[in-house]
C-alpha cells in the first residue's frame, strides 16, 4: 500500500508509509466507532423489545440517528472536574480506557491476511491489553476522590483480575488445540470444526467471563447504580464520560470478536452459508454475540458481590483448570497434539 | 437424588435457559407503548381534569353563588364572593380556583346543584408560571364555552348512573 501511494501520489516513501499506516488505522477505527454507536442503538432497541417498549424512534428513521445525537450532546456539554480530584490522572484515565480498547483491534484478523499486524503472540497481546484496561478504571476511581468512584474502581479492578484468571485457562485450552498464539492460525485451525463444539463448556465459561471482564450485566457491580451511583465514572461528565462509554462498548465488541475468533471460527463461513465473504462472517458473529450480551442484560438480575467472587474463584477457576488438564491429557493420550 | 437433581440443574443451567427463552419470546410480542402526543388513551366521561364554569343554552351563567363548592372543597382552593345583580338574581362577582391547591377530587362538581362547576376532559393545561394557574371567573367561563359540547356529552353519559 505504501508503494502504491508513493507511485501514484508522488509522495516520498517515508511519508507514504506513514500515510498508509494512518489510512489502515482509520479503516479499522472509523467503522469500529460507528459500530459502537449502532451497538448502543441496538442495545436500547433490544432491551425495549424485551420490555415491550419501543426504544428510540424520533431521531432519524426508526431512531437510527439517536446515538449520534447523544454523542453530539456529550461533546457539547461541559467537562466538570471535581475540586478534590487529581486533575492529570482524572483526565488521563478515560483516555487510557479508550485507547486500550481501540489498540487491541490491531491484531484482530478480519479475514485471510486482513489484519493490521499479524504478530505471532496475538493472543498474548490481547490478554495483556485487556489486563491493562484495569488501570484506566482504577485510576479514574482513585483520581475522582469520591467514595462511590473509589469503591466502584476497586470492585471493578478486583472483578476484572479475578475473571482474567479463568479467561487465561480457557485461552490455554484453545492454544493446546491450535499450537500457535497467532490469531490467524487459531482461525485457520477451525476450518473443519469450530472450537465451540469440542470445547463447549470452555466456550460458555469464556463468554460468561467476558461478561464479567467488560463489567456487563449481570456482573455490572462496579456501576451498580443502586449502591454506587455510577461506580468509577460517577464524577465524569461530557467527553471524559463519553470516552469511558466508548471504551466500554468497544471492549465489549472486542470480547465478542475474541470469542468468535477463539471459538466460532473467526472469518470461517457458517455451515451451508459458504457464499458470505470472510470479513462479513466475523462481523455477523460479533453482532450475534453482541445480541447475546444485550439479551443477557435484559434477562438476568445483578449478582451480589460475594456471589460474583465465588463464581469466579470457586467455580470457573477449578472448572477451567480441570478442563485444561482433561484437554491436554486427551491430546497427549491420543497423540493429537499439534506440531 | 435430590442433590443430583439440583446439581444437574445447575450444571446444565436449565433455569437460565428457561429465562432466556422467556425474554426472547417477549421480543416478538406487540409493544404496549402509546406515543402520547400522537396517540391517546381513551378518557372516561367521569375524568376529572381542568375546571370549567358552564352556562345555560341562552348564555346565562349557571352558577348561583350558593358556595357549596367553596364549603366542600377539601383543599380550600375555591374563593367565591357574591352579591345580587341589577335584575335581582344572585350571582358571583368573584369565582377563583387556585389550581395549584386543587387536588382534583371532584367534590365541587358533586356539590353543585346546577351543574355549573365541572371538571372537564382537558388534562393539558400546564403553564410556564404559577400565576397562570390562579384561575378567575373569566378563565373558568371561557373554559366552559370552549369545552361545552364535551362537558354536556360527559354529563349525559354519566347521568344514568347517578
Amino acid at each position: 500500500m505504501a508503494d502504491f501511494l508513493a507511485l501514484h501520489l508522488g509522495l516520498p516513501l517515508t511519508w507514504a508509509t506513514l500515510v498508509a499506516i494512518i489510512l489502515k488505522i482509520l479503516v479499522i477505527t472509523v467503522p469500529l466507532l460507528i459500530a459502537m454507536a449502532m451497538m448502543t442503538y441496538m442495545e436500547r432497541k433490544v432491551l425495549a423489545a424485551i420490555q415491550l417498549r419501543q426504544g428510540p424512534i424520533l431521531v432519524g428513521p426508526f431512531g437510527l440517528l439517536q446515538p449520534f445525537a447523544d454523542g453530539l450532546k456529550l461533546m457539547t456539554k461541559e467537562t466538570i472536574i471535581p475540586a478534590g480530584a487529581n486533575r492529570a490522572v482524572f483526565l488521563v484515565a478515560p483516555m487510557i480506557t479508550f485507547i486500550l480498547a481501540l489498540v487491541a483491534w490491531a491484531v484482530i484478523p478480519f479475514g485471510e491476511g486482513l489484519v493490521l499486524s499479524d504478530i505471532n503472540v496475538g493472543v498474548l497481546y490481547l490478554f495483556a491489553i485487556s489486563s491493562l484496561g484495569v488501570y484506566g478504571i482504577i485510576m479514574s476511581g482513585w483520581a475522582s476522590n469520591s467514595k462511590y468512584a473509589f469503591l466502584g474502581g476497586l470492585r471493578s479492578a478486583a472483578q476484572m483480575v479475578s475473571y482474567e484468571v479463568s479467561i487465561g485457562f480457557v485461552i490455554i485450552t484453545v492454544l493446546l488445540c491450535v499450537g500457535s498464539l497467532n490469531l490467524s492460525d487459531i482461525v485457520r485451525a477451525q476450518t473443519h470444526l469450530w472450537f465451540c463444539i469440542p470445547l463447549f463448556p470452555m466456550f460458555v465459561v469464556f463468554f460468561i467471563s467476558a461478561l464479567a471482564e467488560t463489567n456487563r450485566a449481570p456482573f455490572d457491580l462496579p456501576e451498580g447504580e443502586s449502591e454506587l451511583v455510577g461506580g468509577f465514572h460517577t464524577e465524569y461528565s461530557a467527553m471524559t464520560f463519553a470516552l469511558f462509554f466508548l471504551g466500554e462498548y468497544i471492549s465489549m465488541l472486542l470480547m465478542s470478536g475474541m470469542t468468535s475468533i477463539l471459538f466460532l471460527g473467526g472469518w470461517q463461513p457458517f455451515p451451508l452459508l459458504g457464499f458470505i465473504p470472510g470479513p462479513l462472517n466475523l462481523i455477523i458473529k460479533i453482532c450475534l454475540l453482541m445480541f447475546v450480551f444485550i439479551w443477557v442484560r435484559g434477562t438476568l438480575p445483578r449478582y451480589r458481590y460475594d456471589q460474583l467472587m465465588r463464581l469466579g474463584w470457586k467455580v470457573f477457576l477449578p472448572f477451567s483448570l480441570v478442563w485444561v488438564i482433561l484437554t491436554s491429557g486427551f491430546l497427549v493420550y491420543f497423540d493429537k497434539l499439534p506440531h | 437424588m435430590a442433590w443430583l437433581d439440583r446439581t444437574a440443574r445447575g450444571l446444565f443451567m436449565t433455569e437460565l435457559v428457561k429465562g432466556f427463552a422467556l425474554t426472547f419470546s417477549y421480543m416478538f410480542k406487540p409493544r404496549v407503548t402509546l406515543n402520547y402526543p400522537y396517540e391517546r388513551s381513551p378518557l372516561s366521561p367521569r375524568f376529572r381534569g381542568e375546571h370549567a364554569l358552564r352556562r345555560y343554552p341562552n348564555g346565562e351563567e349557571r352558577c348561583i353563588a350558593c358556595k357549596l363548592c367553596e364549603a366542600v372543597c377539601p383543599a380550600l382552593a375555591i374563593t367565591i364572593e357574591a352579591e345580587p345583580r341589577e335584575d335581582g338574581s344572585r350571582r358571583t362577582t368573584r369565582y377563583d380556583i387556585d389550581m395549584t391547591k386543587c387536588i382534583y377530587c371532584g367534590l365541587c362538581q358533586e356539590a353543585c346543584p346546577v351543574d355549573a362547576i365541572v371538571e372537564g376532559p382537558n388534562l393539558e393545561f400546564a403553564t410556564e408560571t404559577r400565576e397562570e394557574l390562579f384561575y378567575n371567573k373569566e378563565k373558568l367561563l371561557a373554559n366552559g364555552d370552549r369545552w361545552e359540547p364535551l362537558l354536556a356529552a360527559n354529563i349525559a353519559a354519566d347521568a344514568p348512573y347517578r
